[in-house]
């Protein structure tokens, strides 16, 4: 147990479930903290750092509902209840079978390998794709599909298949790596505005106001107008966008959590703002912004394939979904319909996996919210 | 609080937010690499007379604050200079490209009410049956598929293999028949994804509306239930739908950036794209500055309708 000790010299409030750490069984506090109690003793609980993630989730389900009384039974926690819900939701479970397969397929698409100055380290030597995706001429350009091309080939005479397994690289790490940043940077923003208040709330609002006022894509194009092209500046321009949206929804959900009666008693015991941020505030204010980050990993691939779309995403040859498409609309009044319809199948049942397995997300985490509030797929 | 106040208290809130998009609009020559000087000429190279004159034209000599406030003078008036570029006048620029992706939006705003509307409706008096289900793979379907793709493939069947449509805007003017005809594919492309929006949107709000008490009531007193879903059930259900209208005005404009691109539609979202790969980058900031403006104008206007509908959001 990584417990702080108290001092002893203080004076300390005995609160029923909170003075010995043996009876650290999530159970315990619940059937304990009936009426009045409930509040604090749970409050008390969560309160002391523990090492096991099970006894710390635990406890803060419970203090969810109010009577205080955990609905999942002692010993569950609530990410265990929510992966058994989300397990017998069968449209999300297709979701996120298609967006292993997908990831599967990237990862195993054409060999990865780390090459330093003269050595060349191979982490994964499969080759799924038949092709080098960027080697052109591999066959006649413009030819529809074929079983040697099963997608066809572009106007460069490029191996569509290849390309587009590929692809999926960029669309998948792109996506990942923007959500998760915009994450970083609007989680701690949106907590902080909103457990604080004052100024410091006024300052990163407007801020947001401000951001918001742009759409999407428009904001996006714009700081890549100023940044130039290339994956990490992709990466930049999707998390400037990204960010506000987190922000926003999290200080709405953190302003009804800091009154509960949890806050106050952590507060009441002289816990650090930060500590209380950390593993009080934040913990039951997340699960909207979850929600809303799975679901916008869609969009962010939607805006990163947009952006390549209009060829300002990543570099005009590489094998991104959108920017395979740029040179579509050309191939496409040709005639060529294979060069588009593919690279946009793709794209397609990515976004579409990925909404599924938010709609599943939302329902496991939150049962009581409607799981369809589509407000939040707009941004 | 009175209605007054109330508006009074939004604009207040409203200023400084138009005040900081115009202040980040205008940052943004100044955040380019390099110095501002090149983006307002151009990148190319001028005589020093010239530079001379585009930099007391600019203010640049002067300290950033003060360049903002001249610059923020000229905006109030639209006058936004000349397009390095093109030699031409950025707000005319503008101007001229505004009313057809107005025309676009306008057209594809109403085709997703027209689709989404009543497609929200039956999912929600249906709610779990195959209709409600079916209309929830549709919306899922038209939220996932890009939109870009979707013009494309449009383009595609009815442009190039059907030939029903042409697959370049006819030269004619915006209010013609030829042009109306043309437009057909574009509004489809661009309504799509909010007709999904709308009708998910409206069904939750339907079905939350349906159990409350006055729809009983009303059933109680022998209404015919096409007039309860329709006259009271509807009416209350609608209001998310126009709280959302800033965010469809935003996602629109958004769209229009791409679609204009496919179909070669003379507008704004053409105008942008075009101007970035152009580096043209007065008119990209005035293109900006327009679009954020409206979406905060929108905001503002939706909250007051908002609060003259339903007088309990006036706290």
């Amino acid at each position: 147990m990584s417990d702080r000790r108290p001092t002893t010299d203080r004076g300390r409030i005995r609160i029923v479930g909170f003075e010995d750490a043996d009876s650290d069984r999530p159970g315990d506090a619940n059937s304990n903290g009936d009426g009045d109690e409930s509040p604090a003793a749970t409050a008390g609980r969560t309160a002391r750092p523990t090492a096991d993630p099970e006894s710390r989730t635990g406890p803060t389900a419970a203090a969810r509902s109010p009577s205080g009384t955990a609905l999942e039974g002692p010993g569950r926690s609530r990410s265990a209840g929510a992966w058994q819900r989300f397990r017998r939701n069968r449209t999300a479970m297709a979701g996120l079978t298609i967006i292993a397969v997908m990831a599967v397929l990237a990862v195993f698409a054409r060999p990865i390998e780390v090459s330093t100055a003269e050595y060349t380290i191979t982490l994964q030597p499969v080759s799924l794709a038949p092709y080098d995706p960027a080697q052109p001429f591999v066959g006649p350009a413009n030819a529809p599909p074929s079983w040697d091309h099963p997608f066809g080939t572009d106007w460069a005479g490029r191996d569509q298949f290849s390309r587009v397994l590929v692809g999926g690289r960029y669309t998948l790490t792109v996506g990942l790596v923007a959500v998760s940043l915009a994450l970083g940077v609007g989680v701690p923003l949106g907590a902080i505005a909103g457990y604080f208040g004052g100024w410091v709330d006024e300052i990163i609002m407007r801020l947001v106001d401000v951001l918001y006022a742009f759409p999407f894509l428009i904001l996006a194009i714009g700081t890549v107008a100023i940044l130039g092209r290339g994956f990490w500046k992709l990466v930049v321009a999707l998390v400037v966008t990204g960010w506000i949206g987190y922000a926003r929804l999290l200080r709405g959900e953190v302003l009804s959590v800091r009154e509960r009666e949890y806050v106050t008693a952590a507060r009441a015991l002289g816990i650090p703002d930060r500590t209380i941020i950390r593993r009080h505030v934040v913990p039951n204010a997340i699960t909207p912004v979850v929600v809303q980050a799975t679901l916008n990993v869609g969009t962010v691939v939607l805006t990163a394939a947009a952006l390549g779309f209009l060829g300002l995403g990543l570099e005009a040859d590489t094998a991104e979904w959108g920017a395979m498409l740029s040179r579509g609309r050309d191939s496409l009044l040709q005639g060529h319909w294979h060069v588009t319809v593919f690279p946009g199948i793709a794209i397609f049942l990515f976004v579409l996996a990925i909404n599924l397995v938010g709609d599943g997300v939302n329902d496991a985490l939150d049962p009581h919210r409607d799981a369809s509030d589509d407000r939040r797929r707009m941004r | 609080m009175s209605l007054g106040r109330y508006v009074l208290t939004r604009i207040s809130v409203a200023v400084p937010v138009l005040l900081g998009v115009t202040a980040l609009t205008f940052s943004f020559i100044h955040a380019l690499p390099g110095d501002p000087i090149d983006a307002l000429v151009g990148f190319r190279s001028v005589s020093p007379a010239t530079e001379a004159s585009i930099r007391a034209e600019y203010h640049l000599d002067r300290p950033l604050w003060e360049q903002y406030l001249l610059w923020l003078r000229n905006v109030l008036v639209l006058e936004f200079g000349e397009s390095p570029v093109t030699g031409r006048n950025v707000a005319a620029t503008v101007g001229r490209r505004l009313p057809a992706t107005l025309a676009l939006g306008g057209a594809a705003w109403l085709l997703a009410l027209a689709i989404g509307v009543p497609t929200g409706i039956v999912a929600a008096v249906r709610r779990g049956g195959p209709a409600d289900e079916l209309s929830r793979l549709a919306a899922l379907a038209g939220i996932a598929t890009p939109n870009f793709w979707l013009g494309l493939v449009l383009l595609l069947v009815f442009g190039v293999r059907l030939g029903w449509v042409r697959v370049i805007p006819p030269d004619a003017p915006l209010a013609s028949p030829a042009m109306a005809k043309f437009m057909l594919l574009p509004t489809i492309t661009l309504g799509t994804a909010s007709a999904a929006v709308v009708t998910r949107l409206l069904r939750s709000s339907m079905i939350a509306e349906l159990d409350a008490a006055y729809v009983r009531t009303a059933r109680a007193k022998g209404l015919r239930e096409r007039t309860v879903i329709l006259k009271h059930v509807l009416r209350n259900a609608l209001l998310p739908v126009v709280t959302i209208t800033g965010l469809q005005l935003a996602f629109l404009i958004d769209g229009a950036v791409v679609v204009e691109r496919i179909f070669s539609w003379p507008g704004m979202g053409r105008l942008l794209v075009r101007s970035i790969l152009q580096r043209d980058y007065p008119v990209i900031q005035a293109g900006v500055l327009l679009v954020g403006v409206s979406i905060v104008l929108a905001n503002l206007l939706v909250d007051i309708v908002y609060a003259v509908l339903d007088p309990r959001i006036r706290y």
